[in-house]
Parts: structure tokens; C-alpha cells; sequence
């Protein structure tokens, strides 16, 4: 996939495996990110999208297969400089013992200060610049205890974006947000993807993971199932196969995106055939079918 | 002063380089009234200002008339004592500062990794054993290497079998205490000689009493040099208290940085219980105080403990060698006596930010 337009992948995983306890998280999975795209990472619960974040973050490393960011091998880069090119935002954010927004936020400089440097004024502009463009600035001196489950997420993503790096891995960045939060995010994020930031992102929400990315990858039990353009891979055959959920997928009038109207748990008696199909074709009256329509990405 | 502490909003947004220097002029400020206040006070009277003439004459200058006796005093008994105590109440402060770091948790103490525990018996050993009678430096020596083995053995049995983590240090401490405790005990019912008994029960309460320039030689290096490893940390420990999945995306390599601080941290509290015997409390209030005075900023809080920690052990010891004279308090009483109520204070004062982390 990289090969194809010349360029080195800004994040490539080879054969990833990991296993714990007997259980396989990750299976030999392939994953790769070119240089200013935005993925997608979707799949059922305990697919493997947190643990392969976290693999090509250097957070854990896999008994097999290899991740390189740049083409430089991870485990021969130490590990201050994949902080420099790389940030994640986890998908909870941790107990922080009283530190202040500002002050977490600030924390993303670390890895770009020498062992006797402090923040200069250059690193606290840069910090309130990420705290604006997270809208986490009306924060700044609260505790991040006694902020809200979403307001905390937005937090660890203002650090990461003054983190600066080239790389952003974001676990499940709109999970604790509300509608207006997500939306703001993603746009974000698309935003910084579209001015040459690679991001890859685990994301639940298969609408918003169609309308913000530019390649989706399908996990399921560890392994990649589907990996490509959202169209390719969000079919009703894959949806079905992956999440054992009935769909429908169609253009959305107003967005132009393409979007999946879950309907019933395959297999489920409330999903009879008829039942089913009805619903469907009554969709499909209202919007226009995928198949037909110009497959071209999703509306940025 | 507690009410102070949102007032204190306008500081924790000052540069660190700011909030160190404002506060650290401001301890070092106080550890020296305290420390010339102490030297003037004890049984032979010295004016401070004859405290002065003789620091200044030490340096050079032409000064008034001082009496011999009162150098003497000075130089080779009270100054020295005061010194060790700025050590030990420095170890234990930038040690507790550390260790609540490390465990993520306020309530961690210096000895959580048993460098008391085995301390205490590197001590009550030596004792029993009728070394200290011997030997002047046995009962120091004994109670590092205790302290040391003790933290070793706490290490040890938490990777053993592979799998390191913070909980099964903090488990593993808590049973190596509870064995070494019970040697202790099994000791001191054992041993027939009161006067022994005596020492022993004075060793564990902590105490400053009697401690030469020779104590300050061997425990002065072991601790400056591990709080500068701690402060040079100070940054990397900020993230670890974000969990290791954090500091570890953050660049922070966990298992070496960890291990250095904690050895550092080992070192320091080894050192301190060496020349002090265990000094209940220090490296619980003082970090924890300053703490919620200044925030969980390590690079601010471990420079500042060390202070901290000084200004608390020297002023306690004063007060303990001058209070009941011409008998003497141990200072383990003192900062336990004092510490423990003001810890109390403390918690009811700030209950939901201390329940919160």
C-alpha cells in the first residue's frame, strides 16, 4: 500500500502478535499510515485497537513482528525520541494527583527540553495554543479531578497536540464527549491531519469513523479484517461478520458521508428476513445507495 | 496558613523556575533563623550574636571577643549536631517526596521499603551483639547495611518470578516489616542487659544526641548525592505518576528511571536512619504538606522538601534538647508528637483533596 505513491509510511506494522495470559490480542496484523492521513482503527470490544495503539506507541512491545515510524525501526529509537514524534491520547485518562490542566498540558513539552531545561515562554505559548484548540483553555487552573469524564479527554488531547508530534494515536478520542465535543475533535484532528499530521485513531462510532477518516482498518479478534477505503470496508457483509450486527449502509443526505444505520443484532428473532428487508429498502428510499454514488472520500 | 493555600493559586501558575527560587529563598531563609537560634540555645549560654562572631571568625573576619568555651560549644557540639539534623530531615524529606511519587499515593513513607525496619535491626544487632561499646562507628554502619538489605530483600522479593510492579513492592515492604519488626522484638525480649534495653528503645525512638563532624562525613555524602540524582529525576517522576503506560509514551525509559529513584531514595532514608535512628513522620508531613501548598510539581516539591524536611528536624531537635533540660527529648518524639496532630489537622482540613487523588 505504501509502495504505491513512493512514499515511506509514517507508521508501518509488520506482522504484529501479542499475547497475554494465553489470550491473543494481536495476530499477525499488518497496519500502516501514510504521511498525512487520517485512519481509522474500528472494531468489535477486545478486537485489539487499544493494544495495537499501544504496540506501535512503544508503551508495550509484541513478541512478534516490527513497527517502524519513518522507516527507523522503533526499538532501535530511544525512547525520548519517539516521544518527539509521537503522541496518544489514552482512551482513560489516569489519576494525575492534583495537577492542574495547565500544568498537563505543559508536560507535553518534556519531551522536547534538555535533562536541565524548564518550560520557556516558547512552551507555555505553544501549551495555550493547544488549550484553545481544545477549548480547554476555561481549565487552565482547575485540578484534572474535578473536571468531567470528557473534559479530562479533551485535556490529554490539548497535550498531545503540544506535544507536537508528527504522529497522533488517539484511543477512542470521542468516547466520553458529547455530540458537539466529538465533532469538534474530529474536525480538529482533521484539520491537523490536512496541514501534514498522520493520525490513527480507535473509534467506536462507525458514522463519525467514515466521515473523518481516509482509510479504515477492521479488527476483529485480533485480526485485520478489512483495510481500506470506508466504502470497501464498511459493507453490511462486514459488519455483520465483524460485529454480528445487521446494517445498512447508504450516503447521508445532508453530510454527503457515507453512514451505517445499525439495525438489529444478526440472528436476533426481532431481525426476520422481513423485518430486515423492510427496513432497508424503507432506508434506502430516503437516501441514495452507496453503490450508485460517486465513491469518492468522505466529506472533510 | 492553610487558607493561604488559595491564595497561593497566583504562584502555582509562575514559571518553575520562579515558584523554586521564591521558595527555596524563602526556606533556606528560615532553615537559617532556626539554625542560629538552635546554635545559641542548650545548657552553656551563647548569645546570638556571639553565634555570629564566631561564624564570621571562621571565615576571616576581625570580630569582638567570643570565649573559648563558647567556641568550643559551638564548633564541635552543637554545630555539628545541627548539621546532621539538616541532613537527616533533607534525606527523609526529598525521600518521602520520591516514594510518594513512585507509589502514586500521599500516604507513602521513606520506610515503605523497609530501609527502617532493617535499619532497626542493623542497629539493635549491633547493640545486643555489645558492638557499639566496641566500636564507635558500629552502630552507623550496622544500621546502613541493615537498611540497605532490607530494601534489597523488599526489591528482591517484588521480581522475583519475573512480573515488577509498584503494588507487589508495596506488599513485599509491608511483609519484610512485619518480619524484621518481629526479629526486633524477638531481641529485645531475649536480651537480659537493661542498659542494652535502653539503647536500643532510645535508637528506635530517633534521636540527635551526641552526633560528631565523624557522623556528618558519612552520612553527608550519601545523601547530598542522592537527592541530586532525585531532583535530577524530579521531571521524569512527574509523568510516572501518571501511570507507567503514560510516562512511557512520554518518553520516560520507567524501569531504569524507577529503579534509580528508588535506590536513591533507599540510599538517602539509609543514610539518614544510620546517623538518626528512625524519625517517625518527617517524610510523611513534609512532603505532603508542601504538596498541597505548592503542587504535585516534583522539580518544585523534592528541592523544597529537602528544605522542608531540614527546617522541621533542626527546629524539633532544638526544641527536644532544650525543652525538659538539663535532661533531653528525643526528636523522634518531638516530630512524631507534633507531626502526627498536624497530619491529623491536615486531613480533616483538606479531606476531599487528599481523598481525591
Amino acid at each position: 500500500m505504501s509502495e504505491r505513491n513512493g512514499r515511506i509510511p509514517a507508521v508501518e506494522a509488520r506482522s504484529l502478535s501479542f499475547s497475554v495470559e494465553a489470550a491473543t490480542l494481536l495476530d499477525q496484523v499488518d497496519v500502516s499510515a501514510d504521511p498525512g492521513q487520517f485512519v481509522g482503527l474500528i472494531g468489535p470490544n477486545g478486537a485489539g485497537k487499544s493494544t495495537l495503539l499501544r504496540a506501535v506507541s512503544n508503551v508495550l512491545s509484541c513478541q512478534e513482528g516490527s513497527v517502524s515510524l519513518h522507516g527507523a525501526d522503533l526499538k532501535s529509537l530511544p525512547t525520548r525520541d519517539v516521544a518527539e514524534l509521537l503522541a496518544l491520547v489514552p482512551q482513560i485518562a489516569p489519576y494525575t494527583q492534583g495537577f492542574t490542566a495547565f500544568e498537563l498540558v505543559l508536560m507535553g513539552r518534556y519531551p522536547h527540553l534538555g535533562r536541565f531545561q524548564v518550560e520557556g515562554s516558547a512552551d507555555d505559548r505553544i501549551a495555550r495554543q493547544a488549550m484553545r484548540l481544545t477549548e480547554t483553555d476555561q481549565f487552565e487552573t482547575r485540578t484534572i479531578e474535578t473536571l468531567s469524564g470528557g473534559e479530562r479527554q479533551r485535556v490529554f488531547l490539548a497535550r498531545a497536540v503540544a506535544q507536537q508530534p508528527q504522529i497522533l494515536l488517539l484511543d477512542e478520542p470521542t468516547s466520553n464527549l458529547d455530540i458537539l465535543h466529538q465533532l469538534k475533535i474530529l474536525t480538529l484532528v482533521r484539520q491537523l491531519v490536512d496541514d501534514g499530521l498522520t493520525a490513527i485513531a480507535a473509534i467506536h462510532d462507525l458514522n463519525l469513523a467514515a466521515r473523518f477518516c481516509d482509510r479504515l482498518v477492521l479488527l476483529a479478534e485480533g485480526r485485520v479484517m478489512a483495510d481500506g477505503l470506508p466504502e470497501d470496508v464498511l459493507t453490511p457483509e462486514m459488519i455483520e461478520l465483524a460485529f454480528g450486527v445487521e446494517s445498512a449502509i447508504y450516503r447521508e443526505p445532508v453530510t454527503g458521508a457515507l453512514a451505517v444505520s445499525l439495525i438489529a443484532p444478526a440472528g436476533n428473532p426481532a431481525t426476520e428476513p422481513g423485518i430486515a428487508q423492510e427496513s432497508v429498502s424503507a432506508l434506502s428510499t430516503a437516501s441514495t445507495p452507496v453503490g450508485a454514488s460517486e465513491a469518492t472520500s468522505a466529506a472533510r | 496558613m492553610l487558607s493561604g493555600i488559595q491564595s497561593l493559586r497566583g504562584y502555582r501558575q509562575m514559571g518553575v523556575t520562579t515558584r523554586l527560587a521564591l521558595g527555596l529563598s524563602l526556606l533556606l531563609l528560615l532553615v537559617l533563623v532556626i539554625g542560629l537560634i538552635s546554635l545559641s540555645l542548650g545548657p552553656v549560654d551563647v548569645p546570638v550574636s556571639h553565634v555570629a562572631w564566631i561564624a564570621l571568625s571562621a571565615i576571616g573576619f576581625d570580630v569582638p571577643e567570643f570565649s573559648r568555651t563558647e567556641q568550643l560549644v559551638i564548633d564541635q557540639i552543637r554545630l555539628p549536631r545541627i548539621v546532621v539534623a539538616t541532613a537527616v530531615g533533607m534525606a527523609l524529606g526529598v525521600a518521602g517526596a520520591a516514594m510518594q511519587g513512585l507509589f502514586r499515593n500521599p500516604m507513602a513513607d521513606p520506610g515503605i521499603i523497609g530501609v527502617s525496619a532493617g535499619g532497626a535491626l542493623g542497629a539493635v544487632v549491633a547493640i545486643a551483639a555489645g558492638l557499639t561499646g566496641l566500636f564507635f562507628l558500629a552502630l552507623p554502619v550496622f544500621a546502613f547495611v541493615g537498611a540497605m538489605g532490607a530494601a534489597l530483600l523488599v526489591y528482591g522479593v517484588a521480581v522475583v518470578g519475573g512480573h515488577f510492579s509498584m503494588a507487589t513492592l508495596l506488599l513485599a515492604g509491608v511483609a519484610v516489616n512485619a518480619f524484621l519488626g518481629a526479629i526486633v522484638s524477638a531481641i529485645i525480649i531475649v536480651l537480659p542487659d537493661n542498659a542494652a534495653l535502653r539503647e536500643i528503645l532510645f535508637w528506635l525512638v530517633g534521636g540527635l544526641d551526641a552526633r560528631s563532624w565523624e557522623h556528618v562525613r558519612i552520612a553527608g555524602p550519601l545523601i547530598l548525592g542522592s537527592t541530586a540524582v532525585l531532583l535530577l529525576l524530579a521531571r521524569d517522576l512527574n509523568l510516572l505518576m501518571l501511570g507507567d503506560d503514560e510516562a512511557r509514551s512520554m518518553g520516560v525509559r520507567v524501569g531504569a528511571t524507577r529503579l534509580t529513584m528508588l535506590l536513591a531514595a533507599a540510599l538517602a532514608t539509609g543514610a539518614a536512619v544510620a546517623v538518626s535512628g528512625t524519625i517517625a513522620f518527617v517524610g510523611l508531613v513534609v512532603p505532603h504538606t508542601l504538596r498541597l501548598i505548592l503542587g504535585p510539581d516534583n522539580r518544585v516539591l523534592i528541592p523544597m522538601s529537602a528544605l522542608g524536611g531540614a527546617a522541621f528536624v533542626i527546629l524539633a531537635d532544638t526544641v527536644a534538647r532544650t525543652v525538659i533540660q538539663p535532661a533531653e527529648f528525643r526528636v523522634g518524639i518531638l516530630t512524631a508528637f507534633v507531626g502526627a496532630p498536624f497530619f491529623i489537622f491536615l486531613l480533616i482540613k483538606n479531606k476531599r483533596q487528599v481523598y481525591s487523588l
